[in-house]
Order: structure tokens, then C-alpha cells, then sequence
């Protein structure tokens, strides 16, 4: 198939940031196309530089490519200079390997990480000269698939893509490529026929193969198959065991500049904190380790074949890890690192244990530290199970001023379910004590106070939440700035009300809802995630074109019996276990951490026969989390892993 | 401490990184290869590493330079023979280490020895010609005074004396003379360019030949600088050669 390459290259002196499209990363594989091949095109819907470190896309295009009947390449969305050139000379979406057409691959796969990106899969299948309508396709047409975190709900992009990947992808795109691979070998290009095949595979829903109903209120009914094989609900797909998927082997080094520049390691997938507005944490359970000796292998080889300075140990909270502070001692003190690799913790536990090891890999530049309690009161954040006492957070800024950090920045969320202002002031209040505690230590402490409403997410305990109106996020934020106005040493961060607004609309929205992103599409709004483009009125108007409204699909609240669009879907939860929680959150409970107390019975162990891969059967040293957990048994393992100064520095 | 002088290519698709994203190859390429680079102090030591003048985005270059600084501790065991075929491993398809040497201390910085740079630039939008015509003016000209704005101030410079050397050709559409491709057209200016006391670039070359003219691809072929009323390149032509380089670019 032909390269774009020689009709793409005289653009790109035109255009911002041309490295964005030439490929040529380190760790690339040569993709090995042919005819009896499935070639998939991996697709992140938003820059280079957001999209090229996403770990689900680099890990499935090195599983891909190790297989003899796949092939894979990968592509961004161009920017909108870039764009506008490709339509004016008629360039399609290409490949950044080989600078092929995206037409010319079997499959287009996007990576959703984000719902403001929705607009721009569209607009990918545009620029590849494809009907954004998957009803639109014909034989000849590449299949369009998708995966990633919000995939769970994947009913607003039902319209436009063939099948979605629900859960881990490692083992299902290689049983994709099998059955896609089959029905090359048999000559069968029949949509439907291949769509069935997809859709007999466990975790890949195919939302073409499923009638919807809705009742005469205009609320959902029904969605049922309609196929006897196929299934009435779609399970998630789980790797049971991470240490057989030591993935990526051979991380991407781009030749520019990207966001998280810096090797990863993923140290554990999965969660069970439970915290309540945290989605990512509910679908991705149950908690698997990978083996520390394998984490330290990654490490090790990943650092010497990128050149890279820095590792990033990721998971959803890196200090859970069993055994973290040798982990992290073992890569800042191997002598082959030379001493100068510094490892990041991308996800900080809030509480002095954590701050230890903070500082035994930060040992020079101890620039600031970022905590996140989510909630202004203790009350709210039992409501939202993010149990951190005062006295831990205190503890762990103490503990940071003390051994010199400068600067602390806390995240936040407003908008929760039973907020009051009194909460949402309790954010100025933590903020303030916390610049009182550094005075102790330095001339001018800073904390900076970043404020995200909350979004509402399908799978979790909130889902039949309304949310907060516009007006009223923004009376909130605005409450908060007018509070932290006059306080030195306070910074205060909020996410933009209006673009959380359009995160709920597609949230947990149903089908209908893809005529709106397709209108929004059709009426230039692309890149949504982006400041520059964003767009309220546009989404606005298109809901009023559609006759949806704010009001119903936003703030209002969900009921019991209420037929959610991702309930013939399941990321592994019992909906009772959901509601449960729901009103344990209502009634101000909190609920432990399962890896460490009898189970819960949420369903994603027992429903799949995997449990959580933890070395440890202790729970980590360290803050309580307000849980009221027994940490005794931690006692042995040191809080503080460097002396504390005798004397506060600056005390006299 | 041993100052190493190393001279590479950045052809093909590479071209379109920047300056800082080739800075950044480097300090990843020597970190590969783990030479005993000198590494600068405090909180976030850096190796060091002196590049000379910046290539912009999208230009090729046959002749660009870095020192590096190594380790005396460490020195005598590299072989600085061995280093352009190993760095040119660690580095990106299209960037390859030409020629490597020790220099002695006290040489001064590429930044300010080099005095200028020859360059065959592709020239959009101009009939063969014109272009001969226009390099006639610019070569006769006592003098090309031009302003433009600087930091809102206009500045009025004398551009003549900054073009030390300049030719017209038009090549053959049909055999492409190396990496910088003349365009459909085929007519290419060479030229020898000053760098002090300040830079002239291509661009603006391109533009003093006549409105609406373009560059198309640039291509920086060797950096000068004059000594003793002498022209010599900052690594001796005998230094290690690598003649695939071109080959292997995109």
C-alpha cells in the first residue's frame, strides 16, 4: 500500500510541532504487513504528545506484532493546522510508522481515555475517508473497534464503532485477530457475519447486534441481543495474572517532546480503596501485583535501552504496592543507574509513610509534592470513602515541610453527593492550616489548591447521582476563590465548570446520545479537551436540536429501578453491591480496603474466579486512611525512612 | 577532563525535530552507550554537552557539532575512534555521528569560532532565470540594507556582506543531487553564509532574491571558521568518516 509520506512531507514545514507525525520512535517495531495479516490501526483521538505515552496502546501494538497472523500500526489525531492542509490536498489519516492510510488497515481501534475526545474519533474516521455511521460502512471499509476506561460506557459511541473491548485487552486482541483472521482466510466480508464472529468473543460488545427499547416516558427499556449466541450481558475481560504480561517490553522513546517523557513501570492494576467518584478504581479490580523482581527487571533493562533519567513506578495508588520502599531504594541505589535516575510516584497516598518515600528518591530536588483528599470535611469524605483523617494529612505536610519540601499542591473535588458549603469552605480551611504548618519551616510556604468538579461515572456507587448544575459548580468555585482570595501562600486551580458540564453529558448517556456528539462533530467541534477549542454552546445547541436537555440526561438523579445504558454491560461490580454502597454513602459510612479484611462480595474477584495478587498480607505501614483498620501489625515497618531534623529548620 | 568534538548528520525525516528534541537524543543516546560524560552541579545535574548554532526545524545538515565533555578519570579508556559507529547506533535513523576527535582545552566554543555555513537551498516559485538574474543583483550590490523589527524596535542592517558566497544551478528534475531534492523546478542556490556578527539565514537569502520566492529544502553542508585569513572546519577533514550516512536517512 502507498505511503502519504511524499505528499504529507512538503506540508509540514507549515505546520506547528511537525515532529508530531513522523514516527521514528525508538522501540518502534518494523510493522510486517501482509495480505493474510489483520493489520490493526492503534488510534489515541488526540495529539501526539498526549497520546504516544498511553501505556494500552503501546502494550497492544508490541502483543499485536508479536503475532504471526497480526500486525500493527499506530496514529494520532492530527492537529487542526495539520487538518486543514490533509483536507485542502486530500491526504487521509496516515500512520506514523509507515505513513499508510488508515483506510488500508482491517481495523481502526481507538484508545478512549477521556469523553471530551468523542468528537474527535469521528472526526479520525473522517479524515480516513470513512461514514462516521457504522450503519454507513460497506465491505470494503475497515472495522472500527475501541477500548479503554470509557469504554465501560460505550453506548454513546454505539452509532459510530463496530465493538468495543471492555476490561484488559492484552488476551482479547489476540483472539480478535484470530477470528478476523479466520474470516480472511474463508473470504468472508459480510459486516454482519464478521460482527457476529466479534461479537461471540468474551469482553468484545457489539453494540449492532442489540435492539433497544425505551418506554413511553422516553426512558430506557430494554437492550437485548438478537442472536440467540450472543450474549445478554458482555463480562469484562481480566488478566489474572500481570507477571505474564511484562508489557510494554520495548517502551516508545519519541524523538519530541510528550507528556510523562519518562519510562513506566506498572507496579499493580486494579484498586480496592473504594473510593466512591473514582472510577478507575471500581472497574479495574481486582488488585494484581506484578512480582517486585519483575518490576525491578523492567526497570533496569527499560532504563538502559531508552537512555531515560526517570522512572515512573504507575498504578491507581503506587505506596499500596507490597514492599515499595525496596523497590524504589533498589532502583535510586543501583550502581548501573549511576546514582542520577529519579523515580516518580505518580499517585501519592496521603499520609507520612508516604511522604518517606517520597523523599528517599527526591533526593536532591525536592521541588513539591502533590496529595489528594478530594474532600474539604471529614464528613464528605466518608461520604466518598476517601478516608483520610485531618491529623493525616497534617502529618504527611508536616512531614514534607520538615524534610524540605516548599511547595504542596491538593486536589480536590467539588460537586459530591450531600455537599454542603460547609464542605466545600472546609477545602480553604485544610488549604490555610496546612500554609500555617510550613511557616514552621520555611519563609513562604506554598500550597496550591486544585479544584475538579465531580462527574458522575457509570460502575461506581455515585452513577445514580445527579450532578451539580453549571450554576451551582460554579457558584462553588466561586465561593472557594472569593474565600482564598486575601490568603498568601494559597493558590487556587479550578477546572473550567462548563467543560465538567459536557463530561457529564456523555458520561452516562445512552445511544441517543450519539446524534449530539455527531452534530457537535458536524458543527466544528473537535478537540474539546483542548481550552482553545472547547465549546459549551456548541453541545448546547445540539442537544436542543436532538430535544435532550441538560436537566435529564445531567443533574438529574437516577432511581433504583431505573434501567442504566450500561446495564447489559458488566465491569464485573453486582449492581446491589453498587446500590449498597450507594446508600452506605448517603448514611456517611466508610468501608475498608477488601485487600486487607474479609471481602465485600463486589463481584470482581468471585465473579471471575481471580483474586487479588498481593505479596504482602499487611496492610502497608503508615497513615490509618481513617479507617479505623488495625495497623499494628505494621508497626515494625519504619514511618519516617530519613532522620527527621532535630530542630525545625528556621525554628529559633 | 577530556573535550571530545563530534560531528553528525540529521537528514530525512528527523529534520523536523527541533533543536531542544535533538539535545534530548543526545543526552538519551550517551546514557545509552554510558560514557563518563561530565555531568553538570546541582539539584538536576545535566551532562554537558555544547552544541553550536542552531539548525531550525526542517532543515538538513551534513555538518553539525557537539562537544562533550568526558571524565579524565575514565578518558583513556574510550576509544574516540570507536565513537561515531557506537553513537550512531544510539541515535535516531537520519542522525549519524561523522567524525569524532579530542580537542585540546582552551579551543573556543563552536558558538563563537564559527564565523559561517554553506548551504544548498531549494528555491520555491523561481524560473531559472530569474534566479540567475537575481543572484547577479545580489552579488553586485555594494550593499543590501534592510530593516526589520527587533523587540519593537527597527533595526536597519547592511545584509551584503553577510553573503560571503552564492551560485545559482538548476539540476536535473529527474536525479535528485543528494539529500536537500532541488524542487520541480529544480533550481538550487549555493551559498556560503556568515554567522557574525550575526546570522543570515536562508529564509532571508531566499527572500532578497525577489518577492514571492520560497525556500523549499535547506540543507546545511558545512560550518567555517576562519583563522588567519585561512577557512577550516571545526573537526579536520581526515577525522572518521561515515559514508553511508545519506544511505540511510528515510
Amino acid at each position: 500500500m502507498e505511503s502519504v509520506w511524499p505528499a504529507l512531507e512538503p506540508l509540514l514545514m507549515q505546520v506547528q510541532k511537525p515532529a508530531r507525525y513522523i514516527g521514528g520512535e525508538d522501540g518502534a517495531a518494523v510493522p510486517r504487513h501482509h495480505p493474510a495479516k489483520v493489520a490493526w490501526l492503534l488510534t489515541y483521538p488526540d495529539t501526539y504528545e498526549i497520546g504516544l505515552p498511553n501505556q494500552g496502546l503501546q502494550i497492544l501494538a508490541e502483543i499485536l506484532n508479536e503475532r504471526s497472523d497480526a500486525v500493527a500500526e499506530r496514529s494520532y489525531a492530527p492537529w487542526s493546522d495539520l487538518e486543514a492542509l490533509l483536507r485542502e490536498h486530500a491526504i487521509p489519516l496516515f500512520s506514523v510508522d509507515t505513513h499508510r492510510p488508515a483506510a488500508a488497515f482491517d481495523v481502526i481501534a481507538f484508545n478512549l481515555s477521556a469523553e471530551l475526545v468523542y468528537t474527535n474519533v469521528l472526526n479520525c474516521l473522517h479524515l480516513a475517508g470513512l461514514p462516521v455511521r457504522a450503519a454507513d460502512r460497506h465491505a470494503g471499509h475497515p472495522l472500527v473497534g475501541a477500548g479503554g476506561h470509557c469504554a465501560s460506557n460505550p453506548e454513546p459511541l454505539a452509532d459510530f464503532v463496530d465493538f468495543f473491548v471492555l476490561g484488559d485487552g492484552e488476551e482479547v486482541v489476540g483472539e480478535i485477530s484470530a477470528v478476523l483472521a479466520a474470516d480472511k482466510a474463508a473470504g468472508t466480508t459480510d459486516r454482519e457475519a464478521r460482527r457476529r464472529h466479534l461479537g461471540a468473543i468474551p469482553g468484545v460488545y457489539v453494540p449492532a447486534l442489540y435492539d433497544v427499547t425505551y418506554r413511553a416516558d422516553g426512558r430506557l427499556a430494554a437492550v437485548t441481543p438478537r442472536y440467540p449466541e450472543v450474549p445478554e450481558q458482555v463480562e469484562k475481560r481480566t488478566v489474572a495474572d500481570l507477571a505474564e504480561w511484562p508489557y510494554p517490553r520495548r517502551q516508545l522513546v519519541p524523538l519530541t517532546e510528550v507528556v510523562h517523557d519518562r519510562l513506566n513501570v506498572e507496579v499493580f492494576r486494579g484498586c480496592t480503596r473504594g473510593c466512591r467518584f473514582c472510577q478507575a478504581g471500581m472497574i479495574t479490580r481486582p488488585v494484581r501485583e506484578r512480582p517486585a523482581d519483575q518490576v525491578r527487571e523492567m526497570v533496569a533493562t527499560g532504563l538502559r535501552r531508552t537512555g531515560y533519567d526517570e522512572v515512573s513506578l504507575t498504578s491507581l495508588s503506587t505506596a499500596d504496592f507490597s514492599g515499595i520502599e525496596g523497590v524504589v531504594a533498589d532502583v535510586v541505589n543501583d550502581p548501573a543507574n549511576g546514582g542520577r535516575v529519579s523515580v516518580s510516584l505518580p499517585s501519592l497516598r496521603v499520609d507520612a509513610f508516604t511522604v518517606g518515600i517520597a523523599g528517599e528518591i527526591q533526593k536532591g530536588r525536592r521541588t513539591g509534592l502533590t496529595f489528594a483528599p478530594e474532600g474539604g470535611t471529614w464528613r464528605i469524605r466518608q461520604v466518598i470513602n476517601k478516608l483520610i483523617r485531618e491529623e493525616d494529612l497534617y502529618g504527611a505536610v508536616e512531614s514534607a515541610y520538615s524534610q524540605g519540601w516548599r511547595r504542596m499542591k491538593l486536589y480536590f473535588l467539588t460537586g459530591l453527593p450531600t455537599e454542603t458549603d460547609e464542605d466545600t469552605l472546609g477545602i480553604a480551611r485544610l488549604a490555610r492550616h496546612c500554609v500555617e504548618i510550613g511557616r514552621k519551616y520555611h519563609k513562604n510556604p506554598s500550597v496550591t489548591v486544585s479544584v475538579g468538579g465531580f462527574v458522575p461515572k457509570p460502575f461506581t456507587p455515585f452513577q445514580w447521582f445527579g450532578q451539580n448544575t453549571l450554576a451551582e459548580l460554579t457558584r462553588k468555585m466561586h465561593l472557594l476563590r472569593d474565600e482564598l482570595r486575601r490568603d498568601r501562600g494559597v493558590q487556587f486551580k479550578w477546572h473550567d465548570p462548563k467543560a465538567t458540564t459536557v463530561e457529564g453529558i456523555v458520561s452516562r448517556g445512552d445511544r441517543r446520545l450519539g446524534a449530539v456528539i455527531e452534530d457537535v462533530w458536524r458543527h466544528g467541534g473537535t478537540f474539546q479537551e483542548w481550552t482553545e477549542h472547547f465549546d459549551l454552546d456548541l453541545w448546547l445547541d445540539a442537544l436542543d436540536r436532538h430535544a435532550m436537555t441538560v436537566e435529564d440526561l445531567v443533574y438529574r438523579h437516577r432511581t433504583e429501578e431505573e434501567v442504566l445504558p450500561w446495564d447489559h454491560l458488566s465491569a464485573g461490580l453486582h449492581k446491589d453491591f453498587l446500590w449498597q454502597d450507594w446508600r452506605d454513602a448517603l448514611d456517611e459510612v466508610g468501608l475498608e480496603d477488601c485487600r486487607w479484611t474479609p471481602c465485600y462480595d463486589c463481584g470482581a474477584c468471585t465473579g471471575y474466579g481471580v483474586e487479588h495478587v498481593v505479596a504482602s498480607a499487611v496492610p502497608p505501614a503508615g497513615g490509618s486512611q481513617g479507617t479505623g483498620q488495625d495497623l499494628a501489625a505494621a508497626g515494625e515497618v519504619p514511618v519516617t525512612l530519613l532522620p527527621r531534623r532535630a530542630e525545625p529548620v528556621g525554628a529559633r | 577532563m577530556t573535550r571530545v568534538r563530534l560531528r553528525f548528520s540529521k537528514l530525512g525525516k528527523v529534520r523536523f525535530t527541533s533543536h531542544r528534541d535533538v539535545a534530548r537524543m543526545w543526552e538519551r543516546a550517551l546514557r545509552r552507550v554510558e560514557l563518563p560524560v561530565v555531568y553538570s552541579e546541582g539539584f538536576s545535574p545535566r551532562p554537558r554537552l555544547h552544541f553550536g548554532l542552531a539548525l531550525s526545524t526542517g532543515h538538513e545538515s551534513l555538518a553539525e557539532y557537539v562537544d562533550v565533555d568526558l571524565r579524565d578519570d575514565t578518558a583513556s579508556t574510550v576509544d574516540i575512534g570507536s565513537l561515531p559507529a557506537v553513537l550512531s547506533s544510539a541515535l535516531p535513523a537520519g542522525i549519524d555521528v561523522t567524525a569524532a576527535a579530542a580537542i585540546p582545552g582552551g579551543t573556543p566554543s563552536l558558538q563563537h569560532a564559527v564565523t559561517s555555513c554553506s548551504w544548498r537551498i531549494s528555491v520555491v516559485g523561481a524560473a531559472p532565470a530569474a534566479l540567475y538574474r537575481a543572484v547577479e543583483r545580489v552579488l553586485a550590490a555594494e550593499e543590501l540594507v534592510t530593516t526589520r523589527q527587533r523587540k519593537g524596535h527597527d533595526v536597519t542592517d547592511d545584509l551584503r556582506p553577510l553573503v560571503v558566497a552564492l551560485a545559482a544551478s538548476v539540476s536535473h528534475p529527474t536525479g535528485p543531487t543528494g539529500p536537500a531534492r532541488p524542487t520541480d523546478d529544480g533550481t538550487e542556490l549555493t551559498c556560503e553564509l556568515a554567522t557574525q556578527p550575526r546570522g543570515l539565514r536562508p529564509a532571508e537569502l531566499v527572500a532578497l532574491l525577489g518577492d514571492g520566492l520560497t525556500e523549499g529544502r535547506v540543507l546545511r553542508t558545512h560550518q567555517w571558521i576562519q583563522h588567519d585569513g585561512a577557512r577550516q572546519e571545526p573537526l579536520a577533514a581526515q577525522a572518521t568518516s561515515a559514508p553511508h550516512a545519506e544511505a540511510r536517512a528515510s
